[in-house]
């Protein structure tokens, strides 16, 4: 597999703080906010949570879009469900076979 | 007024004119839209639409613009489930931008409602689709080739 490991190595510096986790709650309760929006809920400078939105961009998990003179923030996806693909998708259909064997051997041994 | 917008952004070591290619080429787009493909000629004012395997058209609309290989604007609405369907047409925009040795795709999906079951459906699907499409451009083969792997296990 083509690891391009600096990818994942900001995806995880990026999930590794508290704030950021809170940032990203944040957007996935309500998407599409600025910054002043974001700042209402947190406990910090504006200048702090511009720069945690600036290492959740870089790791592709935050999107921003401009929107006349405002910019909004996106929660972005799409590198949590490689996360999902890579680590969690792949057990899924051994752990779902499994417990459909037990099911199936269970009833047998009732009837 | 009331709106609802998803985005979503991946960047895929490839170039603007590749990326153009996969995401306008029938044959290809089934092997990371999960058998799904989308029929236009690609230019400003024409049909478009996404089929199923089986011929189902989910999805219909037009071509708003078309910028090879930078910009992408679909009239987008869906046909198959009638609340979906009565929600009306959507936007899809795709833009490429060159960065160093790759290329950021954004996919902006807006619909003027809030709140929105088309957006939330697509949500589930965008995700999966651009993380396939990514695998597959880098190392040519896909990660997902179901879309809901623990319903089909």
């Amino acid at each position: 597999m083509v690891e391009p490991s600096e990818d994942t190595d900001l995806l995880f510096k990026a999930l590794a703080d508290p704030n950021r986790r809170k940032l990203l709650d944040l957007l996935h309760q309500h998407d599409g906010r600025t910054l002043g929006e974001l700042c209402e809920h947190m406990d910090m400078t504006r200048q702090g949570v511009t720069q945690h939105l600036d290492v959740l961009e870089a790791a592709n998990l935050v999107a921003t879009v401009r929107r006349g003179r405002e910019k909004l923030h996106f929660l972005n996806p799409v590198p949590l469900q490689e996360i999902y693909e890579r680590w969690i998708a792949k057990f899924e259909k051994p752990r779902l076979k499994a417990l459909t064997d037990m099911k199936r051997r269970l009833e047998k041994g009732n009837g | 007024m009331a709106r609802s917008t998803y985005v979503y952004v991946t960047y895929i070591r490839t170039t603007p004119e590749k990326l153009w290619s996969a995401l306008t080429d029938a044959e290809f787009m089934k092997q990371y839209w999960f058998g799904m493909h989308c029929e236009s000629e690609w230019t400003a004012g024409s049909p478009w639409k996404l089929v199923s395997s089986t011929g189902a058209v989910f999805d219909a609309g037009e071509i708003v613009a078309a910028e090879p290989p930078r910009r992408l604007v679909i009239r987008w609405q869906h046909q198959n489930k009638p609340e979906l369907k009565e929600e009306g047409p959507s936007l899809c925009t795709m833009e490429l931008e060159a960065v160093g040795t790759a290329v950021k795709l954004s996919i902006t999906h807006t619909i003027e409602r809030e709140p929105s079951t088309l957006i939330t459906a697509v949500s589930g699907g965008w995700p999966k689709i651009l993380s396939n499409l990514k695998s597959l451009l880098e190392t040519g083969s896909v990660v997902l080739s179901d879309p809901y792997p623990a319903q089909a296990a």
